[in-house]
């Protein structure tokens, strides 16, 4: 058997290694993300007060499993998936290290257990964030260290893919914009590491009696981590969103520079946005918090920004260009609503910005901080960021990845179509409420709101039980969708009907692959830019500037609402 | 021609970019500078700001200053904390640690104090309701807040950082009395009986 297959949908050359390295992570990364979603269930039952699932311990030890698999092990693997996938695959390009690849993938699954053992064993309740004097069983921070050395091995192994393909002449011109992105993401994840074994070196050794740690430097730089690897995921999902585009709609790059620009600000300005988790804290003063949060984190605020606006400007022009011309809307109305990995994408953008990205923004706001620190507006905004945006990006890749990568059919097709609309939602409904529940300053990570056991009953109105009630109907919906993804990957991965080597599955009807696979959009040719009416006004995507220009007001509104709230406080400083 | 996401394009990728993109770069840049403006705008201009008096402190210090303060300004006991009226103007201490938050405080609305949060074991949130203000509490670092009450009532302090298994018992107690004269009747829920000295 030769080390490559040609890949009958794209004709691009793939190294068998590379294929087995993105289905182990993959499958990792599921399992995490079954397990976290297990701990969800119990979670948001629990938070839901009229339900009241689990005792106290077991509420925070269900919120730390829940927190580490979640945000850790299933999203770290799958963009371990990633990074092989935009490196190798397309590039066309050979696994120079394949035993490296493998024993970083046993390191990360070895440190994954070790965390896991000493999660369901009651060792380790110290949430996911591990602040430093909680103390947890020092293998629980030796099972980060070990994950967190396998995945910068991976990283480093992904630089190492590039500079192979480049020297080896796989693929002709500079890196497609996809991979650039995900090299992005790569550059962070190398710095993020570094932060993490900075941290949790001394932190491992603090957990043995070792060694001293301060708790306002453990958490300045353990957010150095903690923050930045946010923006992995940022990176990492707007490559995708790149990716979704072109390989159902066609969506096109509409400026090179500007795209890669935006890339680029992500990678210099990150890394100060951890000061953004310590507004409130005692031991920076206000122009370091200032300085940090503002200035270098509105770079990557521009970077979103920008992003959110190429990417559907993309997807427009591209259908415009094959014939979606009729007014502003026409595209969208035309759009491939029932593949899901297009929808998918729409879902991912639009929470993404709408609710994550503004309320983050928001939050991130030294003085607004004040009004949302540990609330449960925080749950609130990155449920729609991590996982409305980058889970549900991800989620929508799946649905090409398991025929291309995979090469099964998708069981339970049908429900494959609509699971993009259940998770998405359930997710919206969910973090818009839990986010409007923080306004009224219910805390996060909290076992009883009504504080029956406390010295004092602070009530929270009426409302509130009505919020988190809402809440946890839109969690429920939102499991619903995570449940349906989960059993049909694995059902389709295990169990699904295969593809034989030369299927491309094009024109196919009636099988378990998305449109974008039985019938790609078709390439472009030169007359398709003649045949492009001239632009108005609105200039060549009239239809996405209509909707940054609806984002730009909502976000000003939600903005300056905020202020608004804060100004009404007592005098604080 | 435009190429998609996954094609590689020509080794030049680098050129002119179009009016409308350029338009929305522009204006995100803008929006993006209001935002850092607005920081600085408000610590000149606003009344809520996070900076505070901030330096380090030995949790045993703290914790002998905040029994210093309870002895010199105690005026009751509520639920079995002391409960502290301490003069306007002056410094407050607050300790949070497993899970209780001492003393219960009895302060005027419309005066000024500087409001002390320190933790003696782990971090800890201070989270005041029904107000919606919250502050970080790290063990080994004080936090001097200026505080102006603005209006009279009966506020709790509730944690809201994870500190461990008893997290969600632990809720404190911050009274306001309104500015006119009957400041000193015994705010509702706080008995004086045997506290008085
Ligand atoms: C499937 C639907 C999901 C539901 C219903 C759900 C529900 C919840 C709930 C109720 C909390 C507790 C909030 C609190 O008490 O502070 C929580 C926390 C959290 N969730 Fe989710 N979640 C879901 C999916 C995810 C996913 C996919 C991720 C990450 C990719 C994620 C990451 C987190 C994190 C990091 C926390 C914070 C844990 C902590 O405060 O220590 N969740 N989630
Ligand atoms: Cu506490």
């Amino acid at each position: 058997m030769s080390a490559f297959r040609t890949c009958p949908t794209t004709g691009l050359q793939v190294h068998r290694t590379a294929d087995r390295l993105i289905k182990a992570n993959a499958v990792v990364a599921t399992v995490a993300l079954l397990v976290g979603g297990i701990a969800a269930v119990l979670v948001l039952l629990t938070r839901w007060e009229a339900v009241l699932l689990l005792e106290a311990d077991m509420f925070y030890r269900m919120l730390t499993v829940h927190g580490m698999n979640m945000l850790i092990f299933f999203i770290i693997f799958f963009e371990m998936a990633v990074l092989y996938f935009a490196s190798a695959v397309l590039l066309n390009c050979r696994v120079p290290a394949p035993k490296t690849g493998w024993v970083a993938f046993v390191l990360m699954v070895v440190g994954t257990l070790m965390v896991e053992w000493t999660m369901w064993t009651g060792r380790a309740d110290v949430l996911f964030t591990s602040y430093v004097p909680l103390r947890a069983h020092p293998l629980f921070y030796l099972g980060v260290i070990l994950f967190a050395v396998g995945a910068l091995t991976v990283v480093g192994h992904f630089f190492a893919i590039i500079t192979v393909a480049r020297k080896e002449k796989a693929y002709e011109g500079s890196l497609p914009l996809v991979t650039y992105g995900a090299l992005t993401a790569a550059a962070i994840a190398a710095v993020t590491l570094l932060h993490g074994a900075i941290i949790y070196i001394p932190t491992f050794l603090w957990s043995l009696d070792l060694m001293h740690v301060d708790a306002q430097v453990y958490r300045l730089i353990w957010w150095g981590l903690g923050h930045s690897s946010q923006q992995i995921n940022v990176a990492a999902m707007v490559s995708i969103w790149y990716l979704l585009g072109a390989l159902t709609v066609g969506a096109v790059v509409l400026n090179e520079k500007v795209s890669r620009t935006a890339f680029v600000l992500y990678v210099l300005f990150i890394s100060m946005a951890s000061a953004h988790h310590l507004l409130v804290d005692p031991g920076m003063g206000p122009s370091w918090k200032v300085w940090n949060t503002s200035y270098f984190m509105y770079m990557a605020v521009l970077a979103s920004m920008i992003h959110g606006f190429t990417v559907p400007a993309g997807t427009e022009l591209g259908m415009r260009l094959r014939g979606a011309v009729q007014g502003l809307f026409g595209w969208l109305k035309r759009a491939p609503w029932g593949d899901p990995g297009f929808s998918s994408l729409a879902f991912s953008i639009v929470v993404f910005g709408f609710v994550g990205g503004i309320t983050g923004v928001t939050f991130g706001t030294e003085q607004i901080n004040i009004i949302a620190h540990n609330t449960l507006r925080i749950p609130g905004h990155f449920h729609a960021t991590v996982v409305s945006g980058t889970a549900m990006a991800f989620m929508g890749i799946t649905y090409y990845v398991i025929p291309l990568i995979f090469r099964r059919e998708i069981a339970f097709y049908p429900l494959a179509r609509i699971q993009p609309y259940i998770f998405a939602i359930g997710m919206l409904i969910f973090s818009m409420a839990m986010t409007f529940a923080g306004t009224f300053g219910v805390p996060r990570r909290h076992w009883d709101i009504g504080f029956t056991q406390a010295l004092f009953q602070p009530e929270f109105t009426p409302a509130v039980n009505l919020i988190i009630g809402v809440m946890a109907v839109g969690g429920l919906i939102a499991i619903t969708g995570g449940a349906i993804y989960i059993v049909m990957t694995v059902v389709s991965v295990f169990f699904g009907r295969k593809m034989a080597a030369d299927d491309s599955g094009l024109g196919a009807t009636g099988r378990g692959l998305p449109p974008g696979i039985t019938n790609p959009p078709r390439a472009l040719k030169p007359e398709d830019m003649e045949a492009l009416p001239p632009s108005g006004r609105l200039g060549p995507v009239p239809g996405t500037m209509v909707l940054v220009l609806i984002f730009l007001a909502a976000f000003i509104l939600y903005y300056f609402v905020n202020w608004m709230l804060l100004s009404f406080l007592w005098e604080v400083g | 021609m435009y190429r998609t996401g996954i094609e590689p394009p020509e080794r030049v990728w680098w050129k002119k970019v179009g009016r409308h993109e350029k338009v929305w770069v522009w204006i995100a840049f803008a929006w993006c500078m209001v935002l850092f403006a607005m920081m600085p705008v408000w610590h000149l201009r606003g009344g809520q700001n996070p900076s505070g008096i901030r330096h380090r402190v030995d949790p045993a210090d703290f914790q002998a200053r905040v029994a210093e303060f309870v002895r010199e300004h105690q005026v009751g006991t509520d639920n079995g904390l002391p409960v502290v009226a301490p003069p306007p103007g002056s410094d407050v201490y607050l300790q949070a640690s497993q899970f209780a938050w001492i003393p219960v405080v009895r302060l005027r609305q419309g005066a000024e104090y500087t409001l002390h949060l320190s933790s003696l074991d782990v971090n800890h949130g201070f989270a005041l309701y029904p107000l919606n203000i919250n502050f970080q509490v790290v063990p080994g670092y004080d936090y001097g807040l200026r505080i102006v009450p603005n209006e009279p009532g009966e506020f709790y302090v509730m944690c809201n950082e994870f500190c461990g298994i008893g997290h969600h018992l632990m809720v404190g107690k911050i009274i306001v009395e309104p500015a006119d004269g009957t400041a000193d009747a015994p705010a509702a829920g706080v008995s004086t009986a045997g506290g008085d000295r």
